[in-house]
C-alpha cells in the first residue's frame, strides 16, 4: 500500500464539465463548455499554453473555404492515402466548423497575416506559441478555472458505470485533487512515447488507459506508427522544408526513392544499416529568406549548431510520433464526440481521426482542423449532458477506476520501476524494424514482451509522491503498445501508415475499422463501414485501354 | 535539452517554473531557480521563448553536451548571439511584433504541393564528421 498522506485529497472541486488537458482540443471545449453556461475546470499535466504537440511548433489547417471544387479536391486529396476509410459525413462536418471557427481567433487577438494582393487574413496556419498563449487567455476570460501541472492519475466512476470526475495529482505540490463533474472531456492528445519528438512528451497515452478503464473502445489503432524526420539527435520533427530536401549517403551519393512524403521508408530501411544525410538544396533563393519567421523552431538547431541546412550535408533519423501524427485513438460513437461511457466525450488527438484522415497521418493541418471541430462538438456536447443532469451529479457515488501503476495487486516495486517499464515499451515500438515493418512473426514477439510487462506492472508497478503520475504514463504506453499491434496484427494487409511486410497489398476485404480494447485481455473486433469505396476513375481505365 | 540559465540576467521571476510543460525547474527562495531534472527537458523551446529577459540556453541536442562544449559557456553564447534567439524570431522580445503576423504561409504553402524542382547545387562532399557541432 502507499503512505496514508500521500492519496489524501487536498483540493475538492465540484463542476459540470472537467477537461482534461489544455492543448487546442482542450482549450476549444472549455470555451465553447463555457459558452453553453456550464462551469469548466481544465486540467493539464503540463501548463496549459505551452503543453502538447501545438505549443511547440507551428501547424496548418485544414481551411477551406466552403467552394464546391474547393472542397471536393480537399476531401478527395487525402482519400485514397488514407485507404479509403476516411467519412465523408464527417469531413463535411470538419470544414465547415473549422470554417465558422477560425475567425474566432481573430476576435482574440490572433495576428493572421494579410495578403498583400487581396488585402484579406490568410488564414491557413497557426504559429504554435503564439496560437496556444492566446487560447489560454481566452479559456481565462471565459471564467474557466485552470489547474496546471496537474496530471489525472484516474477517471472517477457512479455504480451505473457513467464518468462523474477525474482524480489527479498538483505535481509540484505532490499533493491530491478531485473534480466532480457531470461530464468529462478527454483532450489528453495521442501518443508518442516519451521518443522526444517536439512537444509531445506529455503525450503519453493518459487518456487512452483511463478510458479504457471506465469500459471505453479504441479505434485504428494499427494507425499509430507515424515517424517525422529531425536532424539527428535533436527534437526539431516539423517536415514542411524536407519537401525541398535530398538525401544522401555519406559518400555523397543520393540516396535513391529516399523523400519525406512518399520515400520515408527508403530513410528508415537505410538507417537499419547505415547514416542518412540530408541538404535542402531545391529551394530557391527566394523562398529561403522567407523561412526563418515561418517555423522559427525548424532553424533552431541549425542556428545554434552552426549548420547552413541549404549547404551542408546533416545527419537525419526518424523519431516515433505514434498516435499523435496517426489517425488512432478513442472510438467516438456520436456527432457530439461522446464515446460509449455516458458522461465521458474525446477531442483532439486523444480521439480518433480516422473520420477524417483514415489510415494515413493526421498530422498537420488536419490534426489542427479536427482539434478545434472535435474540441467545440465534445465542449457543448459535455455541458448539455451536465447541465441535463442538474444537481444528481454531485450526490452520485463516485469510484476511482485507475488500475495499473495506482492500484498493484501484489507487493509494491521500487519507486523508479516506471523507468524500467517505459524502457521495456520503448524497445518494442521505436524500432523501425518492429513497428514501421510490421510482420506477423515480430508483432506476436513484441506482444509476448509487453503483455508480460502489463502483468508485472499490474502486480507492482505504483507511482508515489510528485512521481505519482510517472507510474500511469507508464502504464498507459504498455496498454496503447498493446492495442496497436494487436489491431495490427489482426489487419494483414498494408492499408495508409500501417505496412505489413508479409502483406504488402491493399485488401479490398478488409475496408472496415478495427476496434480494440480491455486491459488484461485486450480484444480486437471488426465494425463495417457503410459506405464502399468508390469505382476508380479516369487513370485506371486509361491504363486499360492501352492494354 | 535546457543547458543554462544565465546567472547574470535571470531576475528570479521563476517565469520557467511554471510555464515549462515537463516540470524540468525548481523555483528556490531568494534565488534563482534550478535546472532540477534535466533528463525530463523534452527541447521544446518554450522557456527560451517566455522567458522575459532572455536567460535561458536549450541546446538542440536531446542528450546532455559534453563537457567543454562552447553551448555550455555563458560568456560564448553572448557573443555567438545565441540567447534570446528563438524569442527574437517569434516576435516576442520587447517592442517587436509577433512574426506569427508576417507568417508568409500562403504563398509558402501553396509552392509545398508539386514538384520540389532540380537539386541546385553541385553534390556535396563526402560527409566528415560533425564532431564541430556540439
Amino acid at each position: 500500500m502507499s503512505h496514508p498522506d500521500d492519496t489524501t485529497v487536498h483540493l475538492d472541486i465540484d463542476a459540470d464539465v472537467l477537461v482534461v488537458g489544455g492543448g487546442p482540443a482542450g482549450t476549444w471545449a472549455a470555451v465553447k463548455a463555457a459558452e453553453a453556461g456550464a462551469r469548466v475546470v481544465l486540467v493539464d499535466k503540463g501548463y496549459c499554453g505551452s503543453s502538447g504537440a501545438t505549443a511547440a511548433a507551428g501547424t496548418g489547417v485544414w481551411y477551406v473555404p466552403p467552394v464546391a471544387g474547393e472542397r471536393e479536391s480537399a476531401k478527395a486529396s487525402r482519400e485514397s492515402l488514407g485507404g479509403h476509410l476516411a467519412d465523408r459525413r464527417w469531413m463535411d462536418r470538419v470544414l465547415d466548423e473549422t470554417w465558422a471557427r477560425v475567425p474566432e481567433l481573430e476576435e482574440h487577438g490572433y495576428p493572421f497575416p494579410v495578403d498583400d494582393e487581396t488585402g484579406l487574413p490568410i488564414r491557413t496556419s497557426l504559429q504554435g506559441p503564439d496560437y496556444m498563449k492566446r487560447q489560454r487567455q481566452r479559456v481565462a476570460r471565459a471564467g474557466v478555472r485552470i489547474l496546471d501541472h496537474s496530471p489525472v492519475l484516474e477517471l472517477l466512476v457512479d455504480d451505473d458505470g457513467a464518468v462523474v470526475g477525474a482524480h489527479g495529482l498538483r505535481r509540484q505540490a505532490a499533493e491530491r485533487y478531485r473534480v466532480r463533474a457531470g461530464a468529462t472531456v478527454l483532450a489528453s492528445g495521442g501518443c508518442a512515447f516519451l521518443s522526444r519528438t517536439l512537444g509531445c512528451n506529455v503525450d503519453t497515452g493518459d487518456g487512452y488507459l483511463y478510458a479504457a478503464e471506465a469500459g471505453a473502445e479504441l479505434s485504428g489503432m494499427e494507425f499509430s506508427n507515424s515517424y517525422s524526420i529531425a536532424p539527428a539527435g535533436t527534437s526539431v520533427t516539423k517536415s514542411a522544408f524536407y519537401h525541398w530536401a535530398t538525401f544522401y549517403r555519406a559518400d555523397g551519393t543520393v540516396l535513391e526513392g529516399a523523400g519525406s512524403q512518399r520515400g520515408r521508408s527508403v530513410i528508415a530501411r537505410t538507417l537499419l544499416d547505415e547514416p542518412v544525410f540530408c541538404r535542402i538544396d531545391r529551394l530557391d533563393d527566394d523562398l529561403k529568406q522567407l523561412l526563418p519567421t515561418l517555423q522559427p523552431n525548424f532553424f533552431q538547431p541549425f542556428v545554434k549548431l552552426g549548420v547552413d541546412p541549404f549547404t551542408d550535408l546533416f545527419p537525419v533519423t526518424l523519431i516515433l510520433e505514434g498516435t499523435v501524427r496517426g489517425t488512432g485513438g478513442l472510438r467516438i460513437v456520436d456527432d457530439s464526440c461522446a464515446t460509449s461511457v455516458p458522461g465521458l466525450f474525446a477531442a483532439g488527438d486523444a480521439a480518433t481521426r480516422q473520420e477524417i484522415c483514415g489510415a494515413f497521418t493526421g498530422g498537420g493541418s488536419h490534426n489542427a482542423a479536427w482539434a478545434i471541430s472535435s474540441g467545440v462538438w465534445a465542449g457543448t456536447g459535455a455541458a448539455d449532458h451536465a447541465l441535463a443532469l442538474k444537481a444528481t451529479a454531485r450526490t452520485r457515488p463516485a469510484r476511482g477506476a485507475g488500475t495499473v501503476g495506482l492500484r498493484p495487486t501484489g507487493r509494491p516495486g521500487p519507486v523508479d520501476e516506471h523507468r524500467d517499464v517505459v524502457a521495456t515499451v520503448q524497445g518494442e515500438v521505436m524500432p523501425y524494424d518492429k513497428n514501421l515493418f510490421r510482420t506477423d512473426p515480430g508483432l506476436r514477439a513484441s506482444l509476448t514482451v509487453l503483455d508480460d510487462a502489463w502483468d508485472r506492472a499490474r502486480s507492482s508497478l505504483l507511482g508515489v509522491g510528485k512521481d505519482a503520475y510517472r507510474a500511469r504514463e507508464a502504464a498507459a504506453m504498455v496498454a496503447t503498445a498493446r492495442w496497436m499491434y494487436r489491431s495490427g496484427l489482426v489487419r494483414t494487409e498494408t492499408r495508409g501508415m500501417h505496412k505489413r511486410d508479409d502483406f504488402p497489398q491493399l485488401d479490398p476485404e478488409q475496408h472496415h475499422r478495427i476496434l480494440s480494447g480491455g486491459l488484461d485481455e485486450v480484444w480486437t473486433a471488426i465494425e463495417p463501414l457503410g459506405w464502399t469505396v468508390p469505382p476508380p476513375t479516369a487513370a485506371p481505365a486509361l491504363a486499360g485501354a492501352a492494354r | 535539452m535546457i543547458e543554462v540559465i544565465s546567472g547574470e540576467r535571470c531576475i528570479d521571476c521563476d517565469l520557467c517554473v511554471k510555464v515549462c510543460p515537463t516540470d524540468v525547474f525548481d523555483a528556490v527562495e531568494g534565488d534563482h531557480p534550478v535546472i532540477a531534472r534535466q533528463g525530463d527537458c523534452q527541447t521544446c523551446f518554450l522557456c527560451e521563448a517566455y522567458c522575459p529577459v532572455d536567460a535561458m540556453f536549450v541546446a538542440p541536442t536531446t542528450d546532455p553536451l559534453p563537457i567543454g562544449s562552447n553551448l555550455l559557456d555563458e560568456r560564448w553564447l553572448v557573443d555567438a548571439d545565441l540567447l534570446g534567439g528563438y524569442r527574437r524570431d517569434l516576435g516576442w522580445n520587447k517592442g517587436a511584433a509577433p512574426t506569427a503576423g508576417r507568417d508568409p504561409a500562403g504563398r509558402f504553402l501553396a509552392s509545398m504541393h508539386g514538384d520540389p524542382g532540380p537539386i541546385r547545387l553541385p553534390p556535396p562532399a563526402p560527409y566528415r564528421s560533425l564532431s564541430e557541432l556540439s
